[in-house]
């Protein structure tokens, strides 16, 4: 060969070598680069969240019912390729080795993504950990924003509380944006209103150098703050609940008789929200739910009894507006009514004498009512219940309902295959048999009855802006008028059933219950036996602005153990009222007064 | 000796504006590369360094093509004495650098004796092939192998010196070749050293230091340690990939200056040039020195003697053999070895000795019409 041709050659071999060159630079530049692109951001950049503050919520008079509070965790980058040694690390942070190796080891940790270690340290440990920091490169804390609840174990059932996310939390579209250590609501108001509360996390995104060194600010989108929630609760008015419950189970549910708003909403014994904060134990969560007494059961929407004599209420509606009765009917009672085989007795053996629908409401005469119920038919009386709200979810929406039961003829054909005995009328007359309701429903009947025979949709804000009305039976003025007078003379007249309620602040109407436990005539006794006390009331009664129930768990008798609850309740409701429209006067005097100086000045 | 106006006409006025413009991309990068860190203190002075032995290399370079490379003929025994003895200082009082010991520490300034033995070397076994006469073709006697191939390869590899070994023994191969050795040896060379590796791959592989072995493992599989053996790679097509087609824009790349590269203005300066010039700029790059090669081996084929084509095959082949070692290192293709983009990555050495080979092959192309006197 000679030397041109090998020149030449060597030519070739270069252009060669540059093909294969140029080749692997459309690879990774054209073909891949953007790939490499996004590698080489990753590189740079680092994006850091900011979370969000969480919304506040307050009571109707302002009061603020949770705090938010820094809370701190300590998270490890961990590289498993370099271990690390998790005894020093477990005496650092406070924890055991084994619980350390535990959480290094999971499997579903990736790499890349920090480990926590611990959460909710205080600021003590906090402080203790960064001046040692240094010794464990990889460990750093984050600050979240955690809640507190003042008021602990008062409204709890409302107020609710946060607790990182579940697994099928995470998997749901609601949450899909969220980092996985957020704290979401997981009960009453703090779940139901989450995605107002809150907010938007914001974001930074840092340049950063190869050894980590922040370079420069290149994005910061500020968090949103969550929206703050005015409840339509009275936090003052649950607090003399909880006390004027002492130790009894049971609940009470208020509420604004012209709008729905729930005023108050309490169930016994309640948890206290503040355990959940920093995540809570297995132990304790155990120890919750198996607890004998159910604090985790919301009893106000998941206490399901029958009504006793509160539901003489819309038997006197019904026997009004469908005629069966004038306020003058009269009634004898002797102490009970033979009915084929079987009496029904009045709760007083005696017997009541000549009753008319007044006196029948205020003493609580059973006699009446069976014949009011007889006249009636179980239908009617089925008609008005449920036109009044009993017997179906109330749409709250806060918790899984229980939705009572209200017979019918209809009912019991379908449900039990068997013809309705007038006997079950009677019964279901004076609320008992097989009528069942929950105290939200009766709270909510009673607020229908005042306000005209509309139904509204309960609602845990302040002034609604559209006031839903789930339905409304036309019922005359007179019949209102009438029950109003009765339900005012059980409290305030001589012979009510409940004359402890008698207010010397506002001028309260109400009708007692008793719900019958099984068992009681059979012989039994002990505190398993005695009978659940109902009762409601509205206030002022005349004009009434709230409606309520109480239902205490085997408290007895209504007027007993049920009547001083609802006092103590109203009460507070208008004397936080009273207050608060004192406050308001007086800053609209400084307003008037500092607008007149203005004037002055001109 | 006068300065004509034909050797004015004649000279090689391109590949000098050639390796002029590489330099001074070379400087646009280094700056680009070098640049501080925000609130990092103030620009670096490599580039401007950079510029000052460019012009001294000029000069050097013009100063090279004054005189006949037949100077270079005669003297190129005793010059290349002097390179060996120059490579056995080292070792006895280098100063090391990075487990190597390459430099030579002269008071002002520190140089690697390795970047000028190369060049002498070229000129010596240039010189001792063309002595050898066209009828004994064939073979190299064994004093040539001993004194030019197995002497300078135990003195780099003894520093270590991996990178000039390489090219020592790619020089020596090319210019046995292009003096006409015959094929059958060269074969049979191929063949023997083939069936070698694996009885002596052990051994070779034990005589290697941490960090050679440790690019050798990374080049095979980068992904064994993204953060420590295979980083080099990685980060370098990272920065090379990310260019896409039109680049990030000068000043405007990140891996370097955020020091995700090493190296950065050295031995991985093609990558930072990578990312801010894109896929466009890259292969107007090669394009350059594509021009720059060609035309060497054109010097070659159009040298008035021997020993001038052989001295700019053997320059044109150095030029080549660091370039693809560099860029395929940089391309994630061979393994890493210290080597430089020869004009482009910083130093003034590596600067200063490029431009005098540059100017042995101008001088080649320039006298290509001229007799010997």
């Amino acid at each position: 060969m000679d030397t041109r041709k090998k020149i030449q050659l060597g030519s070739f071999i270069i252009a060669g070598i540059f093909a294969v060159l140029c080749l692997r630079l459309m690879q990774l530049q054209v073909l891949e680069g953007d790939k490499y692109r996004k590698l080489s951001e990753g590189n740079r950049l680092k994006i850091v969240s900011t979370p969000a503050p969480r919304g506040i919520i307050v009571d109707r008079n302002g009061v603020p019912l949770v705090n938010n509070i820094p809370m701190y965790s300590v998270y490890i980058m961990y590289d498993p390729a370099k271990g690390v040694d998790t005894e020093t690390l477990a005496s650092f942070v406070g924890l055991e080795k084994q619980e350390i190796e535990a959480k290094l080891s999971r499997k579903d940790n990736s790499p890349f993504v920090p480990v926590e270690l611990k959460h909710g340290l205080s600021f003590q440990e906090v402080a203790r950990l960064e001046a040692r920091r240094s010794d464990f490169p990889g460990l750093f804390i984050q600050t979240d924003v955690g809640r507190e609840y003042p008021f602990g174990k008062v409204g709890a059932h409302i107020i609710g509380y946060l607790g990182k996310m579940t697994p099928t939390q995470s998997e749901s579209p609601e949450f899909h944006n969220l980092p996985p250590d957020t704290l979401v609501g997981q009960w009453g108001v703090e779940s139901l209103y989450d995605s107002q509360l809150r907010g938007v996390a914001g974001g930074k995104v840092i340049e950063v150098d190869a050894l980590g060194r922040e370079q420069r600010l290149l994005r910061d989108k500020p968090a949103e703050r969550g929206k703050d929630i005015t409840l339509s609760i009275d936090i003052g008015m649950q607090k003399a609940v909880e006390d004027a419950f002492g130790e009894k189970a049971g609940a009470l549910v208020a509420f604004k008789v012209d709008t729905g708003e729930v005023l108050a909403l309490e169930s016994l014994p309640s948890f206290d929200p503040n355990q959940f904060i920093h995540g809570i134990s297995s132990e304790d969560w155990n120890s919750l739910i198996g607890d004998k007494h159910k604090p985790m059961m919301n009893r106000a929407l998941q206490s399901q009894y029958p009504p006793g004599s509160t539901f003489k209420i819309i038997t006197a509606v019904a026997g009004l507006e469908e005629g069966v009765i004038t306020p003058d009917s009269k009634v004898n009672c002797t102490g009970g009514i033979s009915y084929g085989k079987w009496t029904f007795g009045c709760w007083r053996h005696g017997g009541h004498g000549l009753v008319s629908l007044h006196k029948a409401i205020r003493e609580s005469c059973d006699v009446y009512f069976y014949e009011v119920g007889r006249r009636l038919g179980i239908d009617n009386i089925y008609k008005y219940a449920t036109a009044l709200g009993l017997g179906s979810d109330t749409g709250l929406g806060l918790q899984q309902e229980r939705q009572g039961l209200i017979p019918s003829t209809e009912w019991k054909r379908s449900k039990r295959g068997q013809e309705w005995y007038l006997g079950e009328t009677l019964n279901a007359a004076i609320g008992q048999g097989y009528v069942a309701v929950t105290p939200i429903q009766l709270a909510l009947m009673t607020a229908a009855v005042s306000n005209g025979g509309r139904v509204l949709k309960p609602t845990l804000i302040k002034d609604p802006k559209d006031i839903q009305q789930r339905s409304k039976i036309d019922l005359k003025p007179e019949t209102l008028q009438l029950v109003r007078e009765g339900l005012s003379a059980v409290v305030n007249e001589e012979g009510g059933t409940a004359g402890v309620a008698k207010s010397t602040i506002v001028k309260i109407g109400g009708k007692t219950g008793t719900a019958q436990v099984v068992g009681k005539n059979k012989g039994l006794s002990g505190e398993k036996y005695i009978d659940h006390a109902w009762f409601v009331a509205v206030a002022p009664v005349e004009k009434p602005e709230v409606a309520l129930s109480v239902f205490v768990e085997h408290g007895g008798h209504g007027g007993s153990a049920a009547a001083p609850i609802a006092k103590k309740a109203i009460e507070a409701y208008f004397m936080n009222k009273g207050l608060g429209k004192e406050k308001m006067d007086t800053a609209k005097v400084k307003a008037a007064v500092s607008k007149e100086s203005d004037n002055a000045d001109r | 000796m006068q300065i004509d106006r034909r050797r004015i006409k004649n000279f090689d006025w391109i590949t000098l504006l050639i390796i002029i413009v590489l330099t001074l991309i070379g400087v646009m990068t280094i700056y680009s590369a070098t640049r501080p860190l925000i609130g990092m203190g103030g620009q670096s002075d490599f580039y401007m360094k950079q510029l000052i032995w460019l012009a001294l290399s000029i000069v050097a370079l013009f100063v090279i093509t004054l005189f006949d490379y037949i100077w270079l003929y005669r003297l190129s025994y005793p010059l290349y004495g002097v390179g060996i003895v120059l490579l056995l200082v080292v070792l006895v009082m280098g100063k090391t650098s990075m487990g190597a010991q390459r430099w030579l520490n002269l008071g002002l300034l520190s140089f690697q004796p390795s970047e000028f033995f190369r060049i002498l070397f070229i000129i010596a076994f240039s010189s001792y092939l063309s002595t050898l006469g066209q009828d004994s073709t064939g073979r190299i006697p064994l004093k040539g192998v001993i004194v030019f191939g197995l002497l300078p390869l135990i003195l780099l590899i003894k520093q270590p010196d991996l990178g000039t070994a390489i090219l020592l023994l790619a020089l020596f191969s090319v210019l046995a070749i292009s003096k006409g050795i015959s094929r059958k040896i060269i074969v049979l060379a191929l063949l023997f050293g083939l069936i070698a590796i694996p009885f002596v791959g052990h051994i070779f592989w034990d005589g290697l230091k941490d960090y050679q072995k440790n690019r050798l493992i990374a080049f095979m599989d980068p992904e064994v340690d993204p953060a420590g053996i295979g980083y080099h790679i990685n980060q370098s097509k990272i920065a090379i990939g990310s260019g896409e087609l039109i680049g990030k824009g000068y000043l405007n790349g990140t891996q370097g200056p955020l020091r995700f590269l090493p190296e950065k203005h050295t031995d991985f300066i093609f990558a930072v040039f990578s990312e801010e010039w894109g896929f466009a700029g890259c292969l107007s790059l090669l394009g350059i020195y594509l021009v720059l090669f060609l035309r060497g081996l054109d010097t070659a084929a159009k040298a008035k003697d021997e020993v001038g084509r052989l001295m700019a095959i053997g320059i044109t082949a150095m030029f080549f053999v660091y370039f693809v070692v560099n860029i395929g290192m940089t391309l994630g293709m061979m393994p890493v070895v210290g080597i430089t983009l020869p004009f482009i990555s910083y130093g003034g050495t590596s600067l200063l000795s490029n431009f005098i080979a540059a100017g042995i092959l101008i001088s080649i192309r320039t006298r290509r019409f001229e007799l010997f006197y």
